[in-house]
């Protein structure tokens, strides 16, 4: 049964290295929901964190293609409940200054804000988890959504 | 104070340290000082016709010798040509180094003459690669490119190198230690003794077991381990295609090659078993047939250096990590002998029952062809092929009986493989008698590497097996496609006269009394390679088969089997109306 993985990789901060990992991804066929790519406190290093959709032996095969590769030099997945993550998200929402506050009521229930506004629309800016911000576009689609945009995840072992 | 150096005469020196003493290869504008620096060395130099031939080349050289061989290009054209050789050799495992010219630096990504993003291109298959862009990281590039090629799962490792980072000069020093930490062949984590010893608990079960062996037995040097673990285990051994060699097909526990077009008995032996114990093989689909199905009954399990291996296409029981030599001397400490009696003897009912065979006809057939060839080596020659029919035709009738005497393109399945890979066996053991056996298609993608081999006076033999088809796509179509012959009719080529107007000997074959003999002659010839255009049988059928994606019972050909109740099972002839149900669809 295909789940959502989160896999956290450590690997070498030199150029082709993107490309490398983003091609053994398409070659291997896997498929994947978000990869961001981000410095780590040591500035040789960076960090990549992959969501899969993928069932037990596709996410073997995802952790050990990852691993063959010479610039990875740490593939960790981190399991549900031992990791925080966050993603960002903004979005364009069509309001005028009249609906201006449902929104605003909204957001404060999510942790969000208005990022930017005017006559004909607010931008939003949220940072939760998938689920959360799932549920706030959810929420949010009554007004209408004209712009949508979303980091993918990033995560941290607890 | 150490002098300065120019990056081409520092690759050269990291080169003789890694022990290379033959390069393959052509110049061009971008890699001139690499070849100029080659020139001044002891570095055999050999100038190939086609950048795909010196790839091929270092590959040969490099299965028959298990060192790490050294391809050179120049950039754009040079280096997209080594692309088909270094896949080949990514798909097989194969230590091969590539070193290509590059555009100057400031140049790159301008669409500069003969630019190609080289590192780009051959990414998807290679082990690695570097861009060498500073003169200052040459050393340490040329280093860890061996390094990696040779170590864990062996592969190719491509070095581009940019005008200016082989002009530009810098102190030489060379790193004695590499340190890679994305990389760790020796920190890699112990071989899990728990699992071994489950492993070999199964074993103990077992009356009925079966070992699988892949080419890494050959590249970990295993082969006398493995002889171990079957004579203790009494249990019988078949190899992939890439294993051949690396248990004697003299012995009576050999039962050859499984799979697509292995032996009847082998297939049925693997449908049957009770363990199935994989060894440095990678359950490739021509292996396996429909993974699902594929040793159904048996406990599995799989022995590799490469995680990624294990359960890729078929889920087994037991992974174990680690490099083959030092896992099966581990499991040798632990299992005992087995009573396999009764299986022996079954197998061997099988084999008599189902041998392997081919009916005469009225014009040479190849597999005699090879038959002969395997009696006239002894089984101790080193023999290259091509891809199609007469590959099949080599693993099925050729009998290999040490390492390293197969090589031949398994994963990629590159025609044209066959000569060039054939020359370079012969550069890397030169005492050695290297034939090709090839196809008339496999071997005309690449022939213009008789000149190679004829400048250089090499004996290699080439025996092609002429019937003027892409043989096996003629088998398809006329198995699976009516006998469509869409594109797989050849035009009638004299290779007695090619091999002449490259300075070979030619000798053509047309009867069964001639074959013999003009092997022998080809064999007393030492001064130069020897070509023999072999007439044959135009539309001989390599059998048996398994069917693309069908079971290991399910096999076509001369007999099929029909199991009774309680094991007993009869064999007789299919008839060509049961052949048809069996095909595709």
């Amino acid at each position: 049964m295909n789940e959502k993985h989160t896999i956290s990789c450590l690997v070498e901060n030199h150029f082709g290295v993107l490309a490398r990992i983003s091609g053994l991804i398409s070659a291997r066929g896997f498929n994947i929901d978000s990869l961001t790519v981000s410095a780590t406190e040591d500035p040789t290093v960076s960090r990549m964190t992959i969501v899969v959709d993928a069932d037990a032996v596709k996410l073997e095969q995802v952790k050990n293609q990852l691993n063959r590769l010479i610039d990875v030099i740490e593939v960790q997945e981190l399991k549900e409940g031992q990791f925080l993550d966050r993603e960002l998200l903004l979005a364009r929402v069509q309001v005028n200054s009249k609906g201006r506050g449902a929104v605003e009521e909204l957001l404060k229930r999510f942790g969000g804000r208005i990022a930017d506004a005017n006559d004909h629309w607010v931008a939003v800016e949220a940072t939760g988890g998938t689920k959360q911000l799932d549920q706030l576009i959810e929420q949010l689609r009554p007004y209408g959504i004209t712009k949508l945009v979303r980091t993918g995840r990033v995560a941290l072992e607890k | 104070m150490t002098t300065k150096m120019k990056g081409a005469q520092i690759l050269v020196e990291c080169l003789k340290r890694e022990g290379v003493d033959v390069v393959f290869g052509i110049p061009g504008g971008a890699n001139l000082p690499t070849f100029d620096a080659l020139y001044k060395s002891d570095i055999r130099v050999i100038l190939t016709v086609h950048e795909q031939g010196a790839a091929h080349m270092a590959d040969g050289y490099a299965r028959a010798t298990g060192k790490v061989g050294v391809c050179v290009a120049t950039s754009g054209p040079g280096a997209t040509n080594l692309v088909t050789g270094i896949a080949n050799a990514y798909m097989d495992s194969i230590p091969i180094v590539a070193l290509t010219g590059q555009v100057r630096t400031s140049v790159i990504g301008n669409d500069a003459f003969q630019e190609a993003d080289t590192v780009g291109v051959t990414r998807p298959v290679t082990k690695h690669s570097y861009l060498v862009k500073d003169v200052r990281d040459m050393a340490r590039a040329v280093r860890e490119a061996f390094y990696i090629a040779r170590t864990g799962r062996p592969g190719p490792v491509l070095i581009d190198l940019p005008v200016d980072s082989t002009v530009n000069e810098t102190e030489f020093v060379y790193p004695e230690q590499v340190n890679i930490r994305g990389y760790r062949v020796q920190a890699a984590p112990p071989i899990q003794t728990a699992q071994v010893q489950a492993a070999a608990e199964a074993i103990k079960r077992s009356t009925k077991p079966v070992i699988y062996v892949g080419a890494g037995v050959i590249h970990s040097g295993a082969a006398a381990e493995l002889m171990q673990l079957a004579r203790t285990l009494r249990a019988p051994v078949t190899t992939s295609l890439l294993g051949l060699g690396s248990f004697p097909e003299t012995d009576p526990l050999s039962l050859g090659m499984l799979g697509m077009h292995g032996f009847e008995y082998t297939n049925l032996a693997v449908a049957e078993c009770d363990v199935l114990i994989g060894i440095g093989a990678r359950f490739d689909d021509r292996v396996t047939g429909k993974p699902d199905e594929f040793a159904k009954k048996a406990k599995k399990i799989h022995i590799d250096v490469d995680p990624s291996s294990i359960n890729k296409t078929v889920v087994v029981d037991y992974p174990i990590v680690g490099d083959v030599k030092d896992v099966l001397c581990l499991l040798l400490s632990m299992v005992k002998p087995l009573d396999t009696d009764a299986w022996l003897k079954r197998l061997q009912t099988m084999k008599e029952q189902a041998p392997l065979t081919y009916r005469e006809k009225d014009r040479i057939l190849p597999q005699y062809i090879i038959q002969q060839v395997s009696e006239a080596t002894k089984g101790n020659a080193i023999i290259a092929t091509g891809v199609g029919q007469h590959q099949m035709w080599t693993a099925q009738y050729y009998q290999f009986n040490r390492p390293r005497t197969l090589v031949t393109s398994g994963g990629l399945g590159t025609m044209g493989f066959g000569l060039p890979a054939a020359i370079g066996a012969q550069f890397g053991c030169p005492k050695d008698t290297v034939w090709d056996i090839d196809g008339d298609g496999s071997f005309m993608m690449t022939a213009q590497e008789l000149a190679t081999a004829a400048k250089h006076r090499l004996p290699v033999k080439v025996a092609i097996m002429n019937n003027q088809f892409h043989g096996m796509v003629r088998q398809w179509q006329d198995q699976f496609y009516e006998g469509r012959y869409a594109s797989s009719e050849l035009n009638p080529v004299n290779f007695v006269k090619l091999a002449e107007a490259y300075g070979c000997v030619g000798i053509r074959v047309e009867r069964k009394a001639d074959v013999r003999p003009a092997i022998e002659q080809a064999q007393s010839v030492k001064d130069r390679p020897t070509v023999i255009d072999f007439l044959v049988e135009q539309k001989e059928d390599c059998w048996p088969m398994i069917a693309p994606g069908k079971p290991h019972f399910q096999m076509l050909g001369t007999y099929e089997m029909l199991s009774k109740d309680g094991g007993v099972a009869q064999r007789r002839r299919a008839t060509p109306d049961e052949e048809s149900k069996l095909s595709l669809g």
